[in-house]
């Protein structure tokens, strides 16, 4: 093993990171600690999901440059596995025995943390499966076939017994968590949802400042040159591709237990289209800025909501304007104007 | 009237044929995504949009100025296409030089933005369109009933495929096309307007898009979201048959119709869902895709 030698230089960048970190997540922390007592709890916690769900997408866009166009696959299928384990307390598996057989297998306790497991883990599986296959190919078909695989697995969700279908998984019950905390009560709901999401959010920013968010850098920018240094970039970006998915469905996870309710608007594919808006217009590639993005098109489609379709036109127009205009977006801008990295 | 596999021949036939008709639309979209892909090195999400338009302009003109289906063959097209050109000149020659993720991003809001426009003032449900006087009725073929409009499709669009392909592939002007696709710079040090094939190159593909919208409105009711559930299945299309080759878009785009249809009479719960299996099939065994070089 060869001994590491950083250079001063990176080594006084990377404090003065860490310092605008600290300040910037304590701004976060003591927000998301006053909002409840200003806005509507369940609003928050929409907005907290989509926020996590727009970070980890963004580890992959912004860190990677890898642009998929089907991460509502892992955030709806997340959801409607653990909205599934939360109300009936199974898990099925599809079994081919001749024809289709569901196999289910009852899990030993009811509690919204493991429902929240399983539907985290059900994504990582089909993180697994959807990355592995989608890496094979770079640019402009690694988005193809992302979206391509989501709305395969859209049309599964429409047909799979489990979904319910059009109607979706209604009525999911919150339950205890760890047999303790009533999560019926909002505030308690809240609380859990923050530490979850703050919890992941640092996670988030832990791998994008290690050796391994190092290299995931170095690929985004000079892909051929990291091979040549003799990185497979290929296991790179598979790993980084389950983490994503895996978050995501933690956020999906989450966001079925909030609403208790699990449908297919959250595989569609306007769902990813709808966390890309969010993560650009917050900023590629910043740790604050898919926060920012999340909160502020769930306060647009939420105050717009009564003008019906006008919703989609102006999340275009965001969209033709961040490109063409505002590419850093709100905290790129932001970082640049006060040079400091968000 | 006879059997294959039990199925009885129309019911086979039947399919067989919508999967060509499928196939033909298809094959005139990823034909469009090709050409300009090939150019722009952009993938043009608002093709779908364009198509969209396509199928409601033509619905439009026929409704309020009473223009029918075979004037609107000839003008919806060239009135997309110089759409498309104003697309081109005011937004996307500014992300050409960028990353690639931005001229997708790009024009995926421009086919919100579109989408969105045309659900406010339609609604979600779909408009008829009145198959045009001249191909009313069929004939039947023994083995199947064939209606005319149907043959047509089929007939025009391999027509229009097989034109396209010709003039990219054996004509001049097609030459400078190829040419530019691979060296801009040195084809510009010719003396050739790059930049202003670009654009026409663009208002070409959608305008094929729009050619498309235009046929499929009589088949397919006329709504805002036709163009979005069909491009995804184009893009699809577009990874099994690589953008590589012009031929190579227009046969994956027929034949992936076909079997599409086919599945739809074997084994109906997996119709939605066949061309991405194949498209994952073709990953795992061919990842450049049927007639993809290797990037």
């Amino acid at each position: 093993m060869m001994e590491r030698v950083v250079d001063p230089l990176v080594l006084q960048r990377r404090r003065e990171t860490n310092v605008s970190f600290v300040i910037g997540f304590a701004i976060m922390v003591a927000l998301f600690a006053v909002a409840p007592f200003v806005a509507y709890p369940v609003f928050l916690m929409q907005a907290l999901c989509f926020a996590l769900f727009a970070c980890a997408f963004n580890l992959l866009i912004g860190y990677v440059g890898l642009v998929s166009f089907g991460h509502a696959l892992y955030f709806g299928f997340a959801g409607y596995l653990s909205a599934y384990v939360a109300k009936y307390g199974t898990i099925s598996f599809p079994f081919w025995f001749g024809k289709l057989i569901w196999l289910s297998i009852p899990l030993p306790v009811q509690s919204p943390a493991l429902a929240v497991l399983v539907g985290t883990a059900t994504a990582a599986v089909l993180g697994v499966i959807a990355g592995g296959i989608a890496i094979r190919r770079q640019g402009i078909y690694f988005a193809m076939i992302t979206l391509a695989l989501a709305q395969m697995m859209y049309f599964f969700a429409l047909r799979a017994p489990f979904t319910g279908g059009e109607d979706g998984i209604q009525a999911v019950p919150r339950g205890r968590l760890f047999g303790y905390f009533d999560l019926s009560n909002e505030m308690t709901m809240y609380v859990f949802v923050l530490v979850v999401v703050l919890a992941a959010f640092l996670l988030i920013y832990r791998i994008i400042n290690s050796p391994f968010g190092e290299v995931l850098k170095a690929i985004r920018e000079n892909e051929q040159r990291a091979i040549s240094l003799g990185y497979n970039t290929d296991r790179y970006k598979l790993v980084v591709f389950v983490l994503s998915a895996t978050l995501a469905g933690l956020a999906g996870s989450l966001k079925a237990l909030v609403f208790q309710l699990a449908s297919l608007t959250d595989v569609h594919w306007t769902m990813s289209g709808d966390v890309l808006l969010m993560t650009l217009l917050g900023g590629l590639g910043t740790v604050f800025g898919p926060v920012v993005g999340a909160f502020a098109v769930i306060a647009m489609q939420n105050y717009l909501a009564p003008f019906g379709q006008w919703v989609l036109v102006i999340e275009g127009v965001i969209f033709v304007v961040c490109v063409l205009l505002f590419r850093r977006g709100i905290i790129g801008e932001l970082a640049a104007w006060l040079r400091v990295k968000l | 009237m006879f059997e294959v596999f039990g199925i009885p021949s129309q019911a086979l036939f039947g399919q067989l044929l919508l999967g060509l008709i499928n196939g033909s639309f298809y094959a005139l979209l990823s034909l469009g995504l090709a050409v300009i892909f090939g150019m722009l090195n952009i993938i043009n999400f608002t093709h779908g949009a364009q198509y969209m338009m396509g199928a409601f302009c033509a619905y439009l003109l026929l409704q309020y100025l009473g223009i029918n289906y075979w004037v609107a063959l000839v003008i919806v097209p060239i009135a997309i296409g110089v759409f498309g050109i104003l697309i081109e000149r005011l937004f996307l020659q500014h992300v050409r030089k960028l990353d690639h993720l931005y001229g997708l991003i790009l024009t995926f809001g421009l086919a919100l933005i579109i989408e969105g426009l045309f659900r406010n003032y339609y609604g979600s449900s779909g408009q008829p369109y009145q198959v045009p006087e001249a191909l009313r009725g069929g004939r039947n073929l023994g083995f199947m009933f064939l209606p005319n409009y149907r043959a047509w499709v089929i007939a025009f669009s391999l027509v229009i495929c097989l034109s396209t392909w010709f003039a990219i592939e054996r004509t001049r002007l097609g030459s400078y096309l190829r040419a530019a696709t691979e060296n801009p710079t040195l084809v510009r040090a010719f003396g050739i307007n790059v930049p202003r094939m670009v654009t026409l190159t663009y208002g070409f593909g959608v305008g094929l898009a729009a050619l498309a919208g235009v046929m499929a409105a009589p088949i397919y009711n006329v709504s805002p979201q036709m163009g979005s559930d069909l491009i995804i299945v184009v893009f699809a299309v577009v990874v099994i048959g690589g953008m590589g080759s012009i031929m190579g878009a227009i046969v994956t785009g027929f034949v992936l119709g076909i079997v599409e249809g086919l599945t739809k009479v074997f084994f109906p719960e997996a119709s939605n869902t066949v061309i991405f299996v194949i498209m994952v099939i073709v990953l795992l065994v061919r990842p450049a895709g049927m007639f993809g070089r290797t990037a």
